[in-house]
């Protein structure tokens, strides 16, 4: 049952990742690629890492996996931000 | 579950490799500011797949690790980027 579950979890944060990745390369501008890849990737790696913590052995690995998530969302949504800033300021210089 | 996991590290690394191919047709700095985003998190669902796979535990930390660097990256991109248009 749990071998069912992290299994689901884990191809769906997979079809998320790669949905991110076709999004950075097809999309047609620099602000819709930031929307792709920031949102898909870490919806994807949060499935991802709750499929994995189901097979962790000790309560405390699960907990920093679960921290791991954590930190790449505070991460990617800051950088988001600082290229999202970037690329505005050369805009409106230019 | 192995042969799943082998095949999940697969998958993050082909998406890894269309983030490169973003990286070689550019066109600008942002966007390839933006496939590192991409490794950041891709290659911290590597790390976490091989560490279950291998059963090495010491992988998560190095995932932990990489996770805090990526953003570390980015923010040094996005200063040196000011600094040279204030001049």
């Amino acid at each position: 049952m749990i071998d069912a579950i992290s299994t689901l979890l884990i191809v769906s944060g997979l079809g998320f990742y790669l949905a991110g990745s076709i999004g950075l390369l097809r999309l047609p501008d620099l602000y819709s690629r930031l929307h792709a890849l920031t949102k898909a990737d870490n919806l994807g790696l949060g499935l991802l890492i709750a499929g994995l913590a189901l097979h962790a052995q000790e309560l405390l690995i699960a907990l920093k996996l679960v921290l791991i998530w954590l930190a790449v969302l505070a991460a990617s949504a800051a950088s988001a931000h600082l290229i999202a800033q970037q690329a505005r300021c050369r805009e409106t210089q230019s | 579950m192995s042969e799943l996991l082998s095949v999940s590290a697969l998958c993050l690394m082909l998406s890894l490799f269309l983030g490169l191919l973003r990286v070689l047709r550019g066109p600008g700095a942002g966007d390839r500011m933006l496939a590192t985003q991409l490794i950041g998190t891709a290659g911290v669902g590597v790390l976490l797949v091989m560490s279950l796979s291998l059963n090495q535990p010491a992988l998560i930390d190095v995932a932990l690790i990489l996770a805090l660097l990526a953003a570390l990256a980015t923010a040094a991109f996005t200063g040196r980027q000011r600094e040279s248009s204030d001049d």
